[in-house]
């Protein structure tokens, strides 16, 4: 799994107009790794792309490509290629042209050109609009062409940036399987940038958690969700109950007025700490039967799920179950050891 | 959009009087003699004129160059800028067109002068006087220096259309700044490109202020040679006229040069 480091961002600082946007970022990618940067708008997801593109030229810090610095290469030099963000597609070419742009740069001959064009068309499934002008082309046919556009290139690292961010619902879940496929049949890298947790957890091999120009946390996707390491990434990836607790001792948590196993250690004695627990983790019991007994303010049905609110203790849990209480009932509450999730207090 | 169309008859009308009438004129005295015969010798005896003719076409055409290469980078990073800024740097362009055009003109009169102050500042330093005044070269920096913002308006509105991510996407496939230039720049901007050569070419081949001004005798243009026709010694409106229309055969032919080069097919360039 551990694929050598492909691309190595060191301690990078970015500054725009003395506003600091990326203050000491560290980075290592692994060759051939889907790895998704996920995190809020504006939190310098884009920037840290555009440093690897070679687009943003941090005021400091490395940026190592194979171990080699790259940070005064300009993009047309760099082995990295992007599908940006609004498709930047060239509205003078047709959808051949635009996937031939990068290779008639390089001066490769016309047969050849020829059927890396139609070879990249037919892997994006654009076979046969290879004379359409742009201007003529849906939003996910646009999409499709700046992915041909960019894979034809052979490059070593593909940068995608929100690219289905102006899809429709459907069309976008369709993509994800898709560029998912594409980035393994191609066996290269992609670095791809959203806001959409979802999106993330379903299709990288590495996500990347950032907020307000720091990373979070790195992890897979099961790492994240399941671990997150503190309140924000927890809060961010999927619904989540957070409460303040107390660490009694090892395995040992006290929350909401009660104690209950964990499987935890490492905390000092009483040390307080936060408690992370999914709503679909907690168990809908009996109210005699409950850790935790609360009355049931709201349930709304989710579709595959039903969303209760439960008032209890001043406490407000938020619980997904496939079986509906009545709005007012007294309920009991259960968690499981595995599913309480301990955090370090986060420092603001 | 106004669907009235009789809205558009005041215009027709005046088209009408104004524009198709007097052509009409201008091509019934360039094929009749004095006496309202028709004459083919009004055309045939332009002839001796093609020198001017050349002149004409050569001056107009270096300055339009001139301007183009000028207004080019100009138009592109008044294009990059802020919005704000872009609109003091356009004001900052066209302040010279809200000056009166002949006094203008005289202004360079003066400075080019043989005791005019560039030539005083050149004394200064040991050169000179240079011959300035009264030159081809006079013309043509009139020209530039007249209609340069004729071209670096229509320019810089093709430009703005031009968002930076297709510079970034040229650059991320591997294009420096020569191709980034000639693949996606000039092609995107070529129906501005075209706007200003017509601009700046039309108005300079048929000048006759700058060049009587700034050029002396010896650089007259078609359109001195016309107005002599119409006003001054030679008067004759027949040969007037046929000067003119053979003038306005060069530019529509120039215009429609440019004008396909402006909307090229995009689809065809395979
Ligand atoms: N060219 C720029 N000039 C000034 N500020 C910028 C520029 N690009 C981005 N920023 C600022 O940097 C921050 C991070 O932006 P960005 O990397 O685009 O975030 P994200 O992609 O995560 O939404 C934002 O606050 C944004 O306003
Ligand atoms: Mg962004």
């Amino acid at each position: 799994m551990e694929n050598p480091v492909i691309v190595s961002l060191q301690d990078i600082v970015v500054d725009f107009d003395g506003e600091p946007i990326l203050t000491g970022l560290s980075l290592d990618i692994h060759d051939k790794e889907f790895v998704t940067l996920l995190g809020p708008s504006g939190c310098g997801k884009t920037t840290t792309l555009r440093v690897i593109g070679g687009f943003v030229e941090p005021k400091s810090g490395k940026v190592l490509f194979n171990g080699k610095d790259i940070k005064s290469l300009p993009p047309y030099k760099r082995p990295v290629n992007t599908v940006f963000q609004k498709y930047a597609l060239f509205p003078h070419l047709n959808v051949y042209e635009n996937v031939a742009f990068g290779l008639r740069l390089k001066k490769m001959d016309e047969k050849e050109i020829h059927s890396r064009v139609m070879e990249m068309l037919e892997t994006v499934g654009l076979k046969g609009f290879e004379r359409r002008s742009i201007a003529k082309l849906s939003g996910g046919q646009q999409q499709r062409v700046a992915i041909a556009r960019g894979l034809a290139n052979h490059p070593k690292i593909l940068l995608l940036d929100e690219p289905l961010g102006a899809l429709d619902l459907k069309l976008r879940k369709e993509m994800q399987i898709e560029l998912k496929r594409l980035q393994q049949a191609m066996d290269i890298t992609f670095i791809y940038v959203t806001h959409d947790q979802e999106e993330a957890l379903t299709m990288s091999d590495t996500v990347v958690v950032m907020n307000k120009g720091h990373i979070q946390q790195i992890g897979t996707p099961e790492d994240i969700y399941n671990e997150p390491k503190n309140a924000f990434v927890a809060e961010f990836i999927g619904e989540s109950n957070i409460v303040d607790g107390v660490m009694r001792r090892d395995f040992m948590v006290e929350f909401a007025g009660a104690s209950f196993s964990c499987v935890d250690k490492g905390f000092a004695v009483n040390e307080i700490v936060q408690v992370v627990v999914r709503p679909e983790d907690i168990q809908v019991v009996p109210a005699i039967q409950g850790t935790l007994t609360g009355v049931v303010k709201d349930v709304i049905f989710k579709g595959v799920h039903f969303e209760m609110r439960v008032e209890q203790a001043g406490y407000e849990w938020i619980i997904h179950s496939t079986q509906a209480s009545q709005p007012g009932e007294l309920i009991g509450m259960n968690i499981g050891p595995e599913e309480i999730h301990i955090m370090r207090r986060m420092e603001e | 959009m106004l669907k009235n169309k009789s809205l558009a008859y005041p215009y027709l009308v005046w088209m009408a009087i104004f524009i198709a009438a007097p052509l009409l004129i201008v091509v019934y005295f360039a094929f009749t003699t004095a006496e309202g015969k028709f004459t083919l010798n009004n055309l045939t005896g332009i002839a001796p004129y093609t020198a001017v003719f050349a002149r004409s076409l050569l001056l107009a055409g270096a300055a339009t160059i001139i301007c183009l290469v000028m207004a080019y980078p100009v138009s592109y990073f008044l294009s990059r800028m802020r919005a704000n800024k872009q609109h003091i740097m356009l004001m900052l362009v066209m302040l010279p067109m809200w000056m009166n055009f002949l006094l203008r003109t005289y202004a360079w009169m003066t400075l080019l002068e043989k005791n005019g102050i560039i030539n005083k500042i050149l004394g200064f330093f040991g050169i000179g006087p240079l011959q300035m005044i009264n030159t081809a070269g006079a013309v043509i920096l009139g020209m530039v220096y007249n209609y340069l913002p004729y071209m670096i308006l229509p320019l810089y509105t093709a430009m703005v259309k031009i968002d930076d991510s297709l510079i970034e996407a040229a650059q991320d496939l591997g294009a420096g700044t020569w191709r980034t230039l000639t693949r996606v720049l000039i092609p995107m901007s070529a129906p501005g490109i075209a706007t200003g050569i017509t601009m700046v070419f039309v108005p300079s081949v048929s000048t006759f202020i700058i060049s009587r001004m700034l050029g002396g005798g010896g650089n007259m243009l078609i359109g001195d040679l016309i107005e002599l026709q119409f006003l001054g010694n030679s008067l004759n409106y027949n040969v007037g006229s046929a000067m003119s229309l053979l003038l306005m055969v060069v530019v529509l032919l120039c215009m429609s040069l440019t004008n396909t080069m402006g909307d090229e097919d995009v689809e065809g360039v395979i």
